[in-house]
């Protein structure tokens, strides 16, 4: 198909949720349950369904189209236009996007059909995909920032989705403010980028860039605008420091969870890295920032999962970490690595989160891994389905998580930009990945059944539903195990695509473009140390699942010993390693006290009021004094006024003197 | 010939004396008087010059200063007598409720 036909589809696919969020925003008050999920469900699939039309009529020989849209800002040389821009990377992202929002559309109309708010949560669920589109969609950095500013909107809505909790609504606050301070990073770079390039896009500045020397040395301006876009990159996509925000944004239903904080808007970061890479290969030390940010995240994180008992914390942390491979690939130079485990980390960790929604549904809203256990035989195909992506995420072949985490890690070691170094922390990470994540298994669907059957067991942390609790663990409906089963197997056959390098040949357009991406590595030397890392990582994956199995099967009581003997170590683990209180002590506490002390008491009252408040006091005693004139007899006036008028004329007398 | 010192001279007097009358009686007409007598005073000295000057605005001046007066004496006049009527009295001095 050329160009022009597919112009028009694309110009309505982000077009297509925007009217479903539209409509169900403004009519969906009135509306019954079912027309608002037809109408969401219909504009998600639709979109969906052109997504796929598009990616059929896709002929990379063609590839990159670009779509004008219409004029924006036309400023003497520099213009910004809305223009839309589809490649090879922009396309596997649209497919993603709209394949897994659709079907967590599906599964949140099982999943929210008891709440007050429906309507609401899937009118901005389609809101959402409408910026997502938009960000991917975009052409230049500018229409790229309004998709990135508008998921962040649809985001703070659905963690503070039930605002009435006041838990939930802090913590869409700190999403967003977190999010503020990356966005500050973003804007800089796309102010340098106006001041040295003259232009926001994409196809323009990467012209310039090529023409620019690599900086291999220093902080110039490349390495600038690239460490200022990782900055934006780390708030989006929850990279230390800015992480923070994403285990508190669970508060939201879960999802939303799924939907935007694990498959698709945090891994906005990692796009706009790989769509960046131009300015990545020519300054090395952005890059090598990017990488080591990545590793540490993916290692910061493993660890703080180990130690969380809510189902969903543990899989937040586990976002954390999986984003931390991209970022590390991305560091590497294998952006192709970095968006294939974005793809695959879409279904395995949508599926994780969708299925643990399951199991919060089943048990009545209780997320505490100690009070469930036992789950297997209650909810099937949840058990199914979470063990394929437990098994997928933890990098057992033949699941989709093997092929992109092995091909990180092979490029970690191999590339140019590579090291042994991260790699050795990237096997550790996987390796503490498969063990926090069979721990979640085995403690979730594993031995007897801890939740009190009790018909007291209102654990409302989760679910606005108004079940009345106390029966056993339910399997969930249809309509929610149906996506589950499409995620499962995706993340089954989700990596295939990746063998003998076909994912990583299907993009190379966009990223050997410009820059030489690192050498191929054909010889049969690498090949043979390409299989031992391999097995490495796999021996990594399996030791995880073994410790996990002697450590909450065969001897449970060893696991809180283990705690025990590690005493202070275990306890900053579960907590976090205090970052919370650090940031609070560090950021939030100087912010508040200076607003308190300087900004409220010293220039508000101080300056403002006082400014206001002293001229009524000073006027008000001048009044006092001068008001004695006015004594209300009439003589005294006739004598003010003989005295004036004799003044004047002594004045006048003294003038015509002079 | 009478040199226009005269008339400055006695328009002089007369603008003294109702500032004075003005300023010492207590009687509410007596003020009203001495204001007459300030504006009179002033109209002289207008139609002195109007005279020393044989320029007419001095004396188309004075009509308006007549009109004026004679507005403010209806005015005046009607305000007296309103205030015999709620206060009984005459004396400015007992006329002060805006006092302090």
């Amino acid at each position: 198909m050329t160009p022009q036909t597919l112009s028009p589809l694309l110009s309505i696919l982000p077009i297509l949720p925007l009217a479903g969020a539209a409509i169900n925003g403004f009519f969906g008050r009135q509306s019954s349950k079912k027309t608002i999920s037809a109408v969401a469900l219909f504009f998600c699939g639709a979109a969906f369904a052109v997504a796929l039309v598009v990616a059929f009529s896709f002929s990379s020989a063609d590839a990159p189209y670009s779509f004008p849209l219409a004029h924006w800002i036309r400023s003497g040389s520099f213009s910004v236009d809305f223009e839309f821009y589809l490649d090879q990377l922009s396309l596997v992202m649209l497919l993603v996007v709209t394949g897994v929002g659709f079907l967590i559309h599906i599964y949140s109309v099982g999943y929210m059909w008891d709440d007050d708010g429906f309507y609401r949560f899937m009118s901005y669920l389609n809101l959402f995909m409408f910026f997502m589109l938009t960000l991917i969609l975009a052409k230049n950095y500018l229409v790229m920032f309004i998709g990135w500013e508008g998921v962040g909107l649809a985001s703070y809505l659905l963690i503070g989705f039930w605002f009435t909790k006041d838990s939930a609504a802090s913590a869409g606050k700190k999403a967003f403010i977190t999010n503020r301070v990356g966005d500050f990073g973003f804007l800089i770079a796309l102010f340098l980028m106006i001041k040295h390039f003259h232009s926001l896009d994409f196809t323009k500045v990467f012209e310039q860039v090529h023409t620019w020397p690599t900086e291999a040395a220093g902080v110039g301006t490349l390495t600038a605008i690239g460490l200022l876009l990782m900055v934006g990159a780390a708030g989006k996509s929850a990279q230390i420091p800015l992480y923070v925000w994403l285990p508190d944004a669970m508060e939201g239903p879960t999802p939303v969870s799924a939907l935007i904080h694990a498959a698709t808007m945090v891994t906005a970061g990692v796009y706009m890295v790989a769509r960046s890479h131009v300015i990545f290969e020519h300054a090395p030390n952005a890059m090598l920032v990017v990488a080591i940010i990545g590793t540490l995240t993916a290692l910061f994180a493993a660890t703080i999962g180990i130690a969380q008992t809510d189902i969903k914390k543990v899989l937040a942390y586990s976002t954390v970490s999986q984003l931390g491979y991209m970022f590390m690939a991305c560091g590497v130079a294998a952006f192709s690595a970095g968006i294939f485990h974005l793809m695959t980390h879409a279904f395995f960790k949508g599926l994780l989160f969708l299925a643990a929604g399951s199991v919060i549904h089943g048990v009545g809203g209780e997320q505490d891994m100690r009070k469930m256990g036992g789950l297997r035989t209650y909810m099937p195909w949840t058990f199914l389905t979470m063990s394929i992506a437990t098994f997928a995420i933890a990098g057992f072949p033949p699941l989709a998580g093997f092929f992109s985490k092995d091909e990180i890690l092979w490029k970690a070691y191999s590339s140019e930009y590579g090291s042994w170094v991260f790699w050795l922390i990237g096997v550790t990470t996987a390796f503490i990945t498969s063990f926090y994540m069979f721990r979640l298994w085995f403690m979730t669907f594993f031995g007897d059944y801890r939740g009190a059957t009790a018909p007291d067991t209102h654990g409302h942390s989760d679910h606005g539903h108004g079940h009345d609790h106390g029966h056993d663990p339910h399997e969930s409906p249809w309509v929610m195990l149906g996506p589950l089963v499409v995620l499962a197997f995706l993340s089954v056959v989700g990596g295939w695509v990746g063998i003998g390098g076909r994912f990583e040949h299907f993009l190379a357009p966009v990223f050997q473009s410009g820059g030489e991406i690192a050498a191929e590595t054909g010889e049969a030397a690498s090949k043979v140390t390409e299989y031992i890392l391999m097995g490495i990582s796999v021996a990594a994956a399996v030791l995880g699942f073994l410790l996990a199995w002697t450590l909450y099967i065969s001897r449970p009581q060893l696991p809180a010993r283990i705690a025990e003997s590690l005493g202070g170590l275990y306890k900053a683990v579960s907590n976090k390693y205090y970052i919370d209180e650090l940031y609070a002590i560090l950021f939030i506490k100087p912010v508040i006290d200076g607003s308190t002390d300087i900004l409220w008491h010293g220039v508000d009252q101080g300056a403002i009021d006082a400014t206001v408040n002293n001229t009524a006091t000073a006027a008000r005693h001048v009044s006092d004094e001068v008001r004695h004139m006015q004594s209300g007899n009439l003589r005294s006036y006739a004598g003010w006024v003989a005295a004036g008028g004799a003044l004047v004329i002594a004045y006048m007398v003294w003038m015509g003197v002079r | 010939m009478i040199p226009l010192s005269y008339y400055l001279v006695l328009s002089g007097i007369l603008f003294t004396c109702g500032v004075l009358g003005f300023l010492i009686k207590r009687n509410i007409i007596t003020i009203f008087m001495s204001i007459e007598l300030m504006l009179n005073g002033v109209n002289l000295s207008f139609v002195a010059f109007a005279a020393h000057w044989h320029a007419l605005s001095g004396q188309v001046f004075v009509f308006f200063v007549m009109v004026v007066a004679a507005a403010e004496a209806a005015v005046g006049l009607a305000i007296i007598i309103a205030v015999y009527r709620t206060r009984e009295t005459l004396n400015v001095d007992q006329v002060n409720l805006l006092k302090l």
